[in-house]
């Protein structure tokens, strides 16, 4: 079974984002870049998956700038068999409709039987790449997974909801999953799996090379982010220390009914 | 403009948060009730609809069929996709829980168009033409807008945005639509939670504990202030890495991003994931020994103690001033 990873990068959760001085994007100098930490989860499962039915292979593919391929090296030195990235070179601010068009393209030229994603990105937090992409193949798709057992060619899938219920899906294969944290516990990457990574195969094509005709990529109303702002700062609040617990406990309390008002 | 409001129900319980998005929807259409029409997709829900009466809308489209009693994806997308080519809106709006950020990805990309997920804050300029959402779970906010003339989607964050009575006689229309019964993706079962409690994401309150819990039985002192003021547990991700609490509990980047009126942080330091998820909370209340805890900086009110003394007065406390 041919089983396909959707990968992007994005800034280490500890990075502190700073927007360029034109407002209009966020500043990459400085800032260390990691996998998207629940596209982790879905390479995991990927891995999973074939070890459990004994053969297969795993391909990550992305669609991003060529400094992804690092990103993509990691997958293989987790175990994934071979990488590929589909360069967004002038579609950099493009939305999630036209990344999902990408990659759906790329998906019918792969053809595999299972793709996964992580539930969400933790740059644009929009949640929406993944479902897109299996609305434009008519896959069904389950995000935010937290369980997934494949049998031939159906899956059994968990996926979280509101007040810890969980929904359990019976899907047809080939369906597009988002996996969530619960997933799974992915492994690091060895030192011999690093060393392995850079000899696996990779490719690196245009959205030309896999049949989009970026002309016709417009969707009839694309978004766009006009500028970022950081949020306000707090003002400063009240700290009290070096008083008994008892006390400073009770003001907190009291202010909390007659400043804050919020009991 | 016309908006459609995708008005989501759960078990026969329409969600406080549709009248949010309905009170937007007439925001947006300039109070023109006759341009605002809502759409409610289950079984036997024709009753919620004098639920949302005088609320924006002069029509509330009904798709009822036993396929519709539970969520499904693909049937809620079909029918709402039948009440778009119905009513032929500008807008379609809907609110971000896990049901619209389900939906409204599969709706727009069948529509070929564009979707802002998540706003804070509307862009009214002409109608509707963007706004604002929360990203890297809220340490940047993004100013977006649609580009084109065509249809536009959008999902609302919950507890955001006020719900106000206005007009609208949101009388019930029944909307043509048949069950599509995909066989491709069905729906077995939905698992009751272990708990009644209300999720991190909706909960007006939360108690959180972090890595100086030091094990998971040590959480029921959090537990027991919670139960007094019927607040929701939390937990930081260090605690969840260590194993003291689960992972539904995470606040944070990789966890829950919540927004709720007052939020009590109790052993947690305040690395930046967690603060990003946190921050837009009402009311922060730190417990901390660390008097220079960056988790001080975003209190609104700072302890510095140990939160093993300090939680069960606290506990105490709220016991009292709410008798």
């Amino acid at each position: 079974m041919k089983i396909l990873v959707l990968l992007k990068q994005t800034p280490d959760t500890e990075a502190k984002i700073q927007i360029s001085a034109n407002g209009k994007e966020i500043e990459s100098s400085g800032v260390k870049y990691i996998v998207n930490p629940y596209d982790e989860f879905a390479i995991e499962e990927a891995l999973l998956i074939k070890k459990k039915l004994g053969s297969g292979e795993v391909v990550i593919a992305s669609f991003g700038s060529s400094d992804v391929k690092e990103r993509i090296l990691r997958g293989l030195a987790m175990g994934a068999d071979r990488g590929l990235l589909i360069s967004n070179e002038g579609l950099e601010q493009c939305d999630g409709l036209t990344v999902a068009k990408v990659l759906s393209a790329c998906i019918k030229q792969e053809e595999p039987q299972i793709v996964l994603c992580g539930k969400q990105g933790i740059d644009d937090d929009n949640m929406h790449v993944g479902t897109m992409t299996a609305e434009l193949l008519s896959w069904p798709h389950v995000n935010v997974v937290t369980k997934l057992e494949v049998n031939g060619d159906t899956a059994k899938v968990e996926r979280e909801i509101e007040g810890g219920q969980v929904e359990v899906y019976d899907v047809k294969l080939p369906a597009v999953f988002g996996a969530h944290k619960a997933l799974n516990t992915p492994r690091y990457a060895s030192l011999p799996g690093i060393m392995k990574a850079k000899r696996k195969p990779f490719d690196q094509k245009t959205p030309g090379d896999i049949g989009v005709d970026v002309g016709q990529l417009k969707s009839e109303n694309a978004t766009v982010v006009d500028s970022y702002s950081l949020p306000p700062e707090k003002p400063a609040g009240k700290l009290f220390k070096d008083e008994p617990v008892e006390e400073m406990v009770s003001k907190v309390v009291k202010l909390l009914r007659e400043e804050a008002k919020v009991l | 403009m016309k908006v459609l409001v995708f008005l989501e129900q759960r078990e026969g319980k329409l969600k406080s948060s549709a009248l949010e998005a309905l009170t937007t929807a007439s925001k947006i259409s300039g109070g023109q009730a006759a341009n605002v029409a809502g759409l409610i997709v289950g079984n036997q829900v024709e009753g919620l609809v004098s639920e949302v009466k005088g609320y924006g809308a002069d029509s509330v489209f009904v798709a009822q069929s036993a396929e519709f009693e539970k969520f499904n994806v693909l049937e809620y997308a079909a029918a709402t996709k039948a009440a778009i080519d119905e009513f032929k809106p500008d807008v379609v709006l809907g609110i971000a829980s896990p049901m619209g950020r389900d939906l409204f990805p599969r709706v727009a990309a069948r529509c070929n168009a564009g979707l802002i997920t998540d706003l804070v804050d509307l862009d009214l300029d002409g109608g509707f033409s963007g706004g604002t959402k929360p990203m890297y779970a809220g340490k940047v906010l993004a100013k977006i807008a649609f580009q084109g003339d065509g249809i536009k989607f959008a999902t609302l964050r919950p507890n955001v945005f006020p719900s106000e009575e206005s007009s609208g006689n949101a009388e019930a229309k029944a909307l043509n639509v048949s069950p599509i019964q995909d066989q491709n993706l069905k729906l077995a079962e939905i698992r009751k939670g272990k708990s009644d409690k209300q999720d991190l994401t909706e909960a007006t309150r939360i108690i959180s504990g972090g890595r100086a819990m030091g094990n998971a039985d040590n959480f029921k002192v959090l537990h027991d202030c919670a139960e007094v003021v019927s607040a929701t547990v939390g937990a930081s991700r260090a605690a969840v890495d260590s194993g003291y609490a689960g992972h539904d509990m995470q606040v944070g980047q990789t966890g829950k991003t919540v927004n709720p009126s007052l939020y009590v942080a109790c052993g947690i330091s305040g690395s930046i994931q967690h603060m990003a998820g946190m921050r837009t909370s009402k009311v922060i209340v730190a417990i901390n020994t660390d008097p220079d805890a960056p988790i001080f900086s975003i209190a609104d009110y700072g302890i510095v103690a140990d939160l093993f003394e300090a939680v069960p007065i606290l506990t105490d406390k709220f016991k009292e001033i709410l008798s």
